[in-house]
C-alpha cells in the first residue's frame, strides 16, 4: 500500500464516467485470513454524495471490504482511497462508521455516548454533548438523554449509536448492515435518514443482504459474492443487463399466432412470459391481432435488482441472499 | 446537515490517545473495580499477617523442645538451678530442662527406651551425675545441647564463675555490614512492591480490553483511531488510575506513620530514621521508583493488552495471560535473586531484559550510587514499550479484525457453491464501474 496523499508511485485506477469527485476509490482489494481469501480483487467507486450499497449474502466479504475501506484492516493487495487519502485514519474526522456488531459502553449515559463517539472523531466533548442533545430531541429520544445505555431498549441503543456515528457531521457515512435488528418502522426511519444525509451532500455506503433496501435507496451497488465483485455500478445499469419481461394475457389458448411468440416464452396459468424482443412489441402485436389471439392484457416489466443479482451472482448466491434476509 | 470542514481531518497520535485515556480514566476511577483496587492490597497484608502470626505460633510450638533430666533428685535440682542462673547470659542456647518424674527413684529407668516411647516432648535426656552427665538423644540433639548442659553441670558444681562481668553497651545504628544488608532489604522490598503493583494493574488492563471486546466497542475505536494510539491511551489511563491508588495508599500510610511512629519503633525495636537509606538517597530513589513502576507497568500492560485484544472470552484471557504472568514471576525472581550480586552475568541479563529491567534497576538504585545508568535503562525500557505497543496493535489488526474468513474455512462446501457462479459471472460480467 502506498501511504499518504499524493505519493509519487502511480496506482491503477478504476475507470468511471461520473464527473463528481470520488469519495471512495478501491481497486483490486485482496484480503486473506489464515490462507483463505475473504476478499479477492474488489473494485469499488463511490462518487461524493451518492448512496451506495454493498450487496451480498452473509460471508461474502462485505464487512471485510468495508473494514479495508475504513483502514481498520489493511488489504494484502490493492489500493483504497477515501477522499483521495490512502490511509483513512488521516481523515478520521470526515468519516462516520456504524459497525455490524453494535457496541456502546453500558454504563455511559446516552448523551455522553454520543459525545464520546464524536470525540473519537475530533469533536470537542462539550460540542458533542450539545449536538447529542439536539439529535436525541430530533429523534424523540430527549427523555432518554440521561439514561445509561444498559437502561435503553435495543432499538433505542441502536439509534443512539447511529446518532453517535453522525454527531461530528461526517462527509462519508459507512453503515455495516444498518437495517439488521430493526423493526419495519425503524427501518423506514433509517431509510429516510439515509436519503436526508444524501440530500445534504453526505456520501453514504452501506452493506446489506436485503435487495429491497439497496433497490429503494442506492444509485450504485457493488454485488459481492464469494469475496469477488462481479458487478459494481449503477442500479439502473444492473437492471438493464436483464431484458425487460413481457407478460401477455389472451382469450384464445391456441392458434397460429403462438408461432409468433419468442422462443423463450413460458406459460404460467393464463399468462405468457417472454423477454422483450429486440424488434420491440409492435410486430408481435400485429401477428397476435391477425391470428385473433384476443389480447386481454399486455405489460412490459423492467427487470428488478433481484433478477440482476441472480444473473450476475448466480442462483446459489441469490438463494443464500434470500435465506439470509429471512433469517 | 453541515459537514465538518476538512481543514484538520485527523487527530494527532497524542490527541487520539488522550480521548481514550480520558474516557478510561474516568470510567475506571468511578467504578466499583477501583474500590476493589484500592482495598486489594489490604488482603495480601491481612492474609500475610495472619499467616505469619499462625506460622510463628505453630513454629514456636513445634520448635520449642524440652531436655529431660533423669538424675538423682539433688543433681537434678542443682542442674535446673544452674540452668536458670545461666539463662540470662545464654538465652535460647540454654534448653528448657525438665525433670522426668518417671525416673525419680527408678533404678531401672532406661533413657533410650523412654525416648523411643515418644512420651513427652523431649529432644534429649540427661542422665548420669553432675560430674559425668550423659546426654541421650540423636547426634544432632547431643551436638546441639552438650555444651550448654556441660556448662550448667559445671556451674552446678561451682566449677565456673558464679558471677559474670557486666558489659556496658554503646549501640550504633549501622555498620558497613549492616548498611549493605539494609540496602539489600530496601532493594528487595522495593522490588516486591513494584511487582505487586504491576501484576495488579496489568490484570486491570487485561480485563478492560476483554470487556471492550465483549461490548463490541473495540471496532468503533479501531475505525476511528490508530490502534497503537488506542493501546497507548488505555495504558496511560490505567497508569493514571494506579497513581491515584498509590497516592491514596501513600497518604494513608504516611498518616498512619505520623500517628504511630513511636509505637512502631517500640514494637519493631528499630529506629527507622537512623537506618541507612538507599545509595542514591530517598528523594531520588522514590523518583526512580515511580519511573520504574511506570515502565514495568507499561511493559507488562502492553503485553496484557495484546493478549486481551486477541482473546474472545474471559476464559481465553485467563489461559493466554498465564504464560505472561509466569514469565513475569520468573524475571522478578531473577531480579530479586541478583540484588546482592551486582555486575554478575545474571544481574546484567536482568538489567537488560526489558521486563526485568525496572526491577533490577530499582535494586541498583538502592545499592549503588551511579545515576547515569538509570537514564540509559529508562530510555531502553521506553523503546521496548513503544515496540511492544506497536507490535501488539499490529497483531491486533492482523489477527483480530477478521470476519468471514474463518467461517469460510469451516464451511468449504457451502462457500464453494456460492463462489462458483460468482467467479463465472465475474468473467462474463465484470466491467468498469461507473
Amino acid at each position: 500500500m502506498r501511504s499518504g496523499k499524493g505519493a509519487s508511485e502511480p496506482v491503477r485506477t478504476v475507470a468511471h464516467e461520473d464527473t463528481r469527485p470520488l469519495a471512495i476509490e478501491a481497486c483490486g482489494l485482496v484480503k486473506s485470513f489464515d490462507g483463505t481469501r475473504a476478499v479477492d480483487g474488489v473494485d469499488i467507486i463511490v462518487p461524493e454524495g451518492a448512496i451506495y450499497g454493498v450487496l451480498g449474502p452473509n460471508g461474502a466479504g462485505k464487512t471485510t471490504t468495508l473494514r479495508m475501506l475504513l483502514g481498520i484492516i489493511d488489504p494484502d493487495e490493492g489500493v483504497r482511497r477515501v477522499f483521495g487519502y490512502d490511509r483513512p485514519h488521516d481523515i478520521g474526522r470526515l468519516i462516520g462508521y456504524l459497525p455490524e456488531e453494535r457496541g456502546l459502553y453500558p454504563a455511559m449515559k446516552a448523551v455522553e455516548a454520543i459525545a464520546f463517539m464524536g470525540a473519537l472523531r475530533g469533536l470537542p466533548l462539550a460540542e458533542g454533548r450539545k449536538r447529542g442533545l439536539e439529535l436525541l430531541e430530533r429523534h424523540d429520544l430527549g427523555h432518554a438523554k440521561d439514561r445509561t445505555i444498559r437502561q435503553l431498549s435495543k432499538g433505542m441503543a441502536q439509534t443512539v449509536q447511529l446518532l453517535g456515528t453522525l454527531v461530528h457531521r461526517p462527509r462519508l457515512v459507512v453503515l455495516d448492515e444498518p437495517f439488521s435488528g430493526l423493526d419495519a418502522i425503524n427501518q423506514g426511519k433509517l431509510e429516510r435518514m439515509i436519503r436526508s444525509l444524501a440530500e445534504e451532500g453526505v456520501t453514504v455506503i452501506f452493506s446489506t443482504h436485503v435487495i429491497h433496501h439497496a433497490e429503494r435507496l442506492c444509485e450504485g451497488v457493488a454485488i459481492i459474492a464469494g469475496g469477488k465483485v462481479p458487478y459494481a455500478g449503477s442500479v439502473e445499469t444492473a437492471r438493464d443487463r436483464i431484458p425487460a419481461q413481457v407478460r401477455l394475457e389472451t382469450r384464445a389458448r391456441e392458434g397460429s399466432w403462438t408461432a409468433a411468440l419468442p422462443e423463450d416464452t413460458r406459460r404460467e396459468g393464463d399468462f405468457f412470459y417472454f423477454s422483450l424482443p429486440e424488434s420491440g412489441v409492435e410486430p408481435l402485436l400485429k401477428s397476435l391481432i391477425e391470428g385473433e389471439a384476443g389480447i386481454l392484457s399486455l405489460s412490459i416489466e423492467r427487470a428488478g435488482l433481484h433478477d440482476a443479482f441472480v444473473a450476475i451472482a448466480g442462483e446459489a448466491a441469490a438463494r443464500q441472499l434470500e435465506a439470509d434476509a429471512q433469517s | 446537515m453541515e459537514t465538518t470542514p476538512a481543514t484538520n481531518p485527523r487527530l494527532s497520535f497524542l490527541e487520539a490517545a488522550w480521548v481514550i485515556a480520558r474516557r478510561d480514566f474516568g470510567a475506571v476511577l468511578f467504578s466499583r473495580a477501583f474500590l476493589f483496587f484500592l482495598i486489594g492490597p489490604l488482603f495480601p497484608v491481612l492474609v500475610g499477617g495472619l499467616a505469619g502470626s499462625i506460622g510463628k505460633s505453630t513454629s514456636q510450638q513445634a520448635v520449642s523442645v524440652d531436655v529431660g533430666v533423669a538424675m538423682s533428685v539433688s543433681d537434678s535440682t542443682a542442674l535446673l538451678g544452674a540452668a536458670e542462673t545461666l539463662r540470662p547470659q545464654l538465652g535460647r542456647a540454654m534448653p528448657d530442662l525438665k525433670p522426668i518424674e518417671a525416673a525419680e527413684g527408678n533404678a531401672d529407668f532406661n533413657a533410650r527406651d523412654y525416648l523411643a516411647s515418644r512420651r513427652g516432648n523431649y529432644a534429649a535426656i540427661v542422665t548420669g551425675t553432675l560430674e559425668a552427665p550423659q546426654i541421650v538423644g540423636t547426634q544432632r540433639q547431643v551436638d546441639r545441647w552438650s555444651g550448654a548442659i556441660e556448662l550448667a553441670a559445671a556451674t552446678a558444681l561451682q566449677a565456673s564463675p558464679s558471677q559474670f562481668p557486666s558489659a556496658s553497651a554503646d549501640i550504633v545504628a549501622s555498620s558497613a555490614s549492616s548498611e549493605r544488608k539494609t540496602r539489600i532489604h530496601t532493594a528487595q522490598a522495593a522490588q516486591m512492591v513494584l511487582f505487586l503493583l504491576t501484576i495488579m494493574l496489568g490484570g486491570m488492563v487485561l480485563s478492560n480490553l476483554a470487556e471492550e471486546k465483549g461490548n463490541k466497542i473495540i471496532e468503533i475505536l479501531a475505525a476511528a483511531l490508530p490502534m497503537d494510539a488506542v493501546f497507548m491511551g488505555k495504558l496511560f489511563a490505567m497508569l493514571g488510575v494506579s497513581f491515584v491508588g498509590i497516592a491514596v495508599w501513600g497518604t494513608l500510610g504516611f498518616a498512619f506513620w505520623t500517628v504511630a511512629e513511636d509505637a512502631i519503633v517500640t514494637v519493631t525495636q528499630t529506629n527507622y530514621r537512623e537506618l541507612p537509606g538507599p545509595a542514591v538517597g530517598w528523594p531520588v530513589f522514590v523518583g526512580l521508583g515511580i519511573v520504574y513502576f511506570s515502565m514495568a507497568y507499561l511493559l507488562l500492560g502492553s503485553l496484557f493488552l495484546t493478549i486481551g485484544g486477541m482473546a474472545s472470552s474471559v476464559r481465553e484471557v485467563q489461559t493466554m495471560s498465564m504464560p505472561v504472568t509466569m514469565m513475569q514471576l520468573m524475571v522478578f525472581f531473577i531480579a530479586m535473586a541478583t540484588v546482592a550480586d551486582t555486575g554478575s552475568s545474571l544481574e546484567l541479563f536482568a538489567v537488560t531484559f526489558p521486563l526485568s529491567s525496572p526491577f533490577a534497576m530499582l535494586a541498583r538504585a538502592a545499592i549503588e550510587e551511579t545515576l547515569w545508568i538509570h537514564a540509559l535503562a529508562i530510555a531502553w525500557q521506553a523503546v521496548a514499550v513503544i515496540a511492544l505497543v506497536k507490535g501488539g496493535s499490529l497483531l491486533f489488526r492482523k489477527r483480530v479484525m477478521k470476519s468471514g474468513g474463518a467461517g469460510r474455512a469451516k464451511k468449504p462446501l457451502l462457500r464453494r457453491r456460492a463462489a462458483e457462479p460468482a467467479t463465472r459471472s465475474a468473467e462474463q460480467a465484470l466491467e468498469p464501474a461507473e
